[in-house]
């Protein structure tokens, strides 16, 4: 065996003294190795001393090594030794490291060195009196010993550090000190230089966590259970009491929504769909779904709201499309409109308009841009080499040519995006381009184009880009992309394209050509607005009063961030630019990206047809919305997290609440005498609830979902220590208590229903027609936890003790079926033990344990155990 | 032959004993969710009050002592080398694995591990011991946290904690971790 040491290694101390024992018993090489060096493969950090065994395996923990010499000379391990150990590693290390730091790193003295350690100082120094051995395990120097008098000498062998009242430790460490192989130790890693020979070494490590504090946390969600100042409680209490007095009058509906100044005007819009296929999940989860939940949180704090969407239908793979399916590019759209429109109303998407981009004012409003930007110079002309299948006798743009990927050599590249690397591709870059139609070879040749002069934009981009940047919303992948985007420098870019089916472009000798698809489609929006107001301009070229919220996924980020705003720019016409770009990362189906255009994932019909509520899936796919970084579907996470959070958390929890009042207070909301937990329970009910809205605000729509998980869970921990249904049985302040606790319970439930009502609309509804919550508690969130069901106020009776509104449909049992499946089968459970007790007959012992298996068998399945219940729900 | 087997039987109903006792103390010691791990700024280590003699404190210190007390000593390894292996994953759980952890120590920490078991079944190689069971208990709740391209990222880990769990009577109260995935649909739709 091989031991590595470094110089001024504080672990060489002890490791050292204690190599004594291992004489004689195996061959130990020793080597002495930097202190940066990684001798371990298996670690990434350096450590030493280490101990490299003769069968190959390490040991890196200091009291580990020793511990092996001590084994190998034959001594037995013990209770005493092992909580000596314990409490070396976890208690007297992290108080050394900091007080060695203090001293050797930052050149401390005196009290600001002994202080972080006096408490453990103080603790040996107890146990060696209280005890009366000389030695920490007993009446012989053993491996606690040597561990511990290893870990302090460094410290301790400088009197100032070793306190005089501390007399059992003094001599303790004298005697330790003094036996031969603590003081060859000692010199060889000391070298007489005393605590300053740890000095190289020590600098190089990081700083000990203990004096880090509290890391600080991107997520303050962790540190969820803070005190919390009775100010706060106070505040909580105060907002309580006021109830729905507090809730200013509902906005009446409008139509059509438009700006009003000094009111916030917020306008949402989603990625436009394009119109050739179906849409997978990750569309939707990537804009509809994800705009939609922020749209109905806007609402629910009464700011005026716009959200619009429609599909994207001029293009190439319309074309495409069309041609596969035989029919014209307007029939294909006409389909297509209707099925997005289908799956987005099931979805429940609250779209103020979902409208198209095949429109005349889509023309207007697009040639009216480029006439702009002709007229201003930014338009350039050139010839540009292009492909061409002679076969077909027309010129094949983007998604017509397929071929190999000149970036990562995948095979079904398309001409104008890999979607593997996602790269952008110029068509006459693929290698071995085929034409999508006929599958001939294309030919290069030359046809007149018309570009945007990006390069001429950059700069008033960059001005723009500077005022909009800090202190928005951005999302760090779209900063990114923009900012990589702008490093390599902006080039011409081509908005013209030959086809058929697009905008036509209102220049002549451009008859033929329509402009290319991303050039016009970012202009839809304002024509979808076109069409659903004549003063469309009031939401779009109103930048002072209206905040423009953009959502997408991350490949859509460079003509919403970068080309659109340019074509506005330079458009000057005072438009509307995106303030705040929200891009989801992707989400991923098994291993491979969800791609519609190749048909990878799962689609939106689909999800209808499994019979699966639309707000289940709503909830998991916010539940795993890529925020910030890819993240995948899968089944039988899907079915977990019903169960886990839906069913067994927020379910149980509303269904309990509301349960209770209906049985033991005949539906109406008792008196509530608040306790000062109870008030600290609406205090941490409303910093999670203020911590919601933070998040919202910030469009971090996953993170927000877990709040309300949280709520949730304190309100289950809430009826679970409180015991109301055994209270409800005893004294008069027992069950002035239960009141207490279902009211307060039942309150928290209706809270819960609102601030879920953007991720899960219709069950949020459904709770809310249970509990006759009043309807401006149902359409607004404020930032403080009020009391929207007073005492007496009477809830709905019918529905929900016997069906649970949340998680109804996956497993199809509610969480009262799981706790009466899991009494009997205690109840079950304990009729087979007494039997077998009882030496019963063997016959009825069979009989009662079939029962037993049985009810276990429909206690996994009520609980979703995924057993069969996954691929019962699999198609194909 | 039966005797032995009766006396398996009471050794087996002892071990559940102790993983009950370690685990109902991982639940004193961080309460149900992860995240309230934190009592008063500190972790709360347990003692066990043994009828002959003083307590002990600490919770590896208290898990080799039952495992002794069930004549289950085998679970603290049987060679020196094993023992010492054993000690030091037993120290690793407490000191690395509950220490204050953020994502980026934990991540760094299943680095490691996933490193360490490439070649191994078990901690120590290729016997189970107490140190399989305790790290076991304490990753569980970073282990559920994980998405399914961690699980995969820290294949080794997967592997290993997959077959923990499902060692009779270990898992306990605590959730099973699916590592498996179900497809649905085929990419020729």
């Amino acid at each position: 065996m091989r031991l590595f040491v470094s110089e001024g290694a504080p672990g060489s101390l002890p490791v050292l003294a204690a190599a004594r024992r291992a004489q004689g018993r195996a061959e130990l090489l020793i080597s002495t190795v930097g202190p940066e060096e990684c001798v371990v493969p298996f670690l990434t950090q350096p450590k030493v001393p280490v101990l490299q065994l003769d069968n190959g395996n390490y040991l890196f923990s200091t009291s580990a090594i020793c511990r092996y010499f001590f084994l190998l000379s034959g001594w037995e391990q013990d209770d005493l030794t092992n909580q000596w150990l314990e409490w070396e590693a976890t208690e007297l290390q992290p108080a050394l490291s900091a007080a060695l730091y203090y001293l050797v790193v930052q050149g401390k003295k005196g009290e600001d060195v002994l202080g972080p350690v006096r408490r453990a100082l103080t603790h040996i120094d107890h146990s060696l009196s209280r005890r009366s051995c000389p030695f920490l395990a007993g009446e012989t120097e053993s491996l606690a010993d040597i561990v511990l008098w290893g870990a302090l000498y460094p410290l301790l062998q400088d009197p100032a550090y070793l306190p005089e009242e501390l007399g059992a430790l003094h001599s303790w460490f004298q005697t330790v000190s003094s036996q031969e192989p603590c003081q060859r130790a000692a010199e060889t890693v000391l070298k007489q230089q005393g605590v300053l020979a740890l000095r190289p070494y020590l600098q190089k490590q990081p700083q000990p966590s203990s004096l880090q504090g509290r890391a600080v946390s991107n997520e303050p969600e962790e540190e969820e259970l803070a005190t919390l100042s009775e100010e706060e409680i106070a505040m909580a209490v105060t907002a309580w009491e006021k109830g729905l007095g507090n809730l200013p009058p509902l906005r009446p509906p409008q139509n059509p929504v438009l700006p009003v100044a000094g009111e916030r005007n917020v306008l949402i819009t989603s990625a436009l769909p394009y119109v050739n296929n179906v849409p997978h999940l990750g569309n939707i989860i990537g804009c509809v779904l994800s705009a939609d939940v922020f749209a109905r949180y806007s609402r629910l704090r009464q700011w005026n709201t716009l959200y619009l969407c429609g599909t994207d239908e001029y293009g190439t793979a319309t074309e495409t499309k069309a041609m596969e399916e035989g029919l014209t590019p307007q029939e294909i759209c006409d389909k297509y409109h209707a099925i997005h429109a289908d799956i987005y109303r099931w979805f429940n998407i609250s779209f103020d308009i979902f409208g198209r981009t095949t429109t005349p004012q889509q023309t207007k409003i697009t040639q009216d841009i480029f006439q702009r930007l002709f007229s201003r110079g930014f338009v350039l002309q050139d010839t540009v080499e292009q492909l061409r299948c002679e076969q077909c006798a027309r010129f094949l743009a983007d998604r017509f040519v397929e071929g190999v990927c000149p970036f990562c050599g995948y095979e079904e590249a398309r001409g104008d995006q890999c979607d593997k690397c996602g790269k952008l591709i110029n068509a006459t870059e693929l290698k071995k381009p085929q034409c999508k139609v006929c599958r001939s070879c294309p030919v290069v040749k030359s046809s007149q184009h018309l570009f945007l002069d990006l390069p001429k934009l950059e700069k008033r981009l960059e001005e723009w880009l500077e005022n909009t940047l800090p202190g928005s919303d951005w999302t760090p992948n779209a900063r990114f992309i923009i900012r990589s985007w702008l490093r390599d420098g902006l080039k011409p870019r081509c908005i013209t394209r030959d086809l058929k089916w697009g905008t036509p472009v209102p220049l002549e000798g451009f008859e033929d050509k329509v402009f290319y698809v991303w050039f016009d489609a970012t202009i839809g929006y304002l024509s979808i607005t076109a069409n659903y107001t004549d003063q469309w301009e009031r939401w779009w070229k109103n930048p002072e009063q209206v905040s423009l919220y953009q959502f997408m996924a991350k490949d859509n980020v460079p003509f919403h961030g970068l080309v659109f705003p340019c074509s506005a720019l330079g458009a000057e016409d005072n438009y509307t630019l995106v303030s705040h770009l929200i891009a989801t990362e992707y989400l991923n189906y098994e291993d491979g990206k969800f791609s519609k255009s190749r048909g990878v994932g799962v689609f939106g019909d689909m999800a209808q047809d499994t019979g699966i509520p639309a707000d289940i899936w709503r909830f998991y796919l916010l539940y795993i919305r890529p925020e910030g970084q890819d993240s995948a579907f899968s089944w039988t996470d899907m079915l977990l997290k019903n169960n886990s959070e839906l069913l067994n958390n927020l379910g149980n929890f509303i269904n309990r609440a509301g349960m209770f009042v209906s049985k033991f207070f005949g539906g109406y909301v008792p008196e509530m005498v608040l306790t000062s937990d109870d008030q600290r329970l609406l205090a941490h009910v409303t910093l999670e609830l203020q911590h919601y809205h933070q998040l919202l605000e910030k469009v971090r729509i996953r993170d927000a979902l877990r709040s309300i998980l949280t709520i949730s869970r304190h309100g289950n921990q809430y009826i679970q220590v409180n015991e109301p249904w055994k209270r409800i049985k005893g004294s008069e302040a027992d069950r002035q208590r239960a009141g207490t606790v279902t009211g307060l319970a039942v309150n928290i439930a209706a809270l819960l229903s609102v601030m879920l009502q953007p991720y899960m609309p219709t069950v949020s509804a459904t709770i809310q027609a249970q509990l006759q919550l009043p309807p401006p508690a149902c359409g607004i969130l404020l930032t403080n936890f009020l009391c929207t069901l007073p005492a007496g106020h009477l809830i709905g009776t019918a529905k929900v003790s016997s069906k649970p509104a949340v998680g109804e449909t996956v497993t199809a049992t509610g969480p009262q079926q799981i706790q009466v499946l899991m009494d009997e089968v205690t109840k079950q459970g304990n009729i087979v033990r007494e039997l077998k007790a009882q030496k019963a007959d063997k016959n009825q012992v069979a009989a009662e344990v079939a029962k037993l298996l049985d009810l276990k068998k429909q206690l996994a399945l009520a609980e979703g155990k995924p057993l069969e219940t996954p691929k019962g729900k699999k198609k194909k | 032959v039966k005797g032995t087997n009766t006396a398996l039987r009471a050794s087996a109903r002892k071990l559940l004993v102790i993983l009950e006792v370690v685990v109902s103390f991982e639940c004193e010691g961080r309460s149900e969710t992860p995240r309230s791990s934190v009592v008063n700024g500190k972790q709360q280590i347990p003692v066990l009050q043994t009828n002959n003699g003083p307590s002990l404190t600490g919770l590896t210190t208290i898990a080799a002592h039952l495992v002794k007390q069930a004549n289950k000593e085998y679970l603290l390894g049987s060679t020196a080398e094993e023992k010492a292996i054993v000690q030091q994953w037993l120290e690793y759980r407490v000191t690395r694995v509950d220490g204050h952890s953020s994502k980026d120590d934990i991540r760094a920490l299943l680095k490691d591990l996933n490193s360490y078991l490439e070649d191994k079944v078990y901690l120590t190689g290729y016997n189970f011991t107490l140190a399989d069971i305790l790290l076991y208990y304490g990753l569980h709740r970073f282990i559920v946290d994980l998405t399914v391209q961690e699980k995969e990222k820290y294949l080794n880990v997967s592997r290993w904690f997959c077959h923990i769990q499902h060692y009779p009577g270990i898992r306990q109260h605590l959730s099973s971790v699916v590592f498996i995935k179900n497809r649905l649909y085929t990419n020729s739709h």
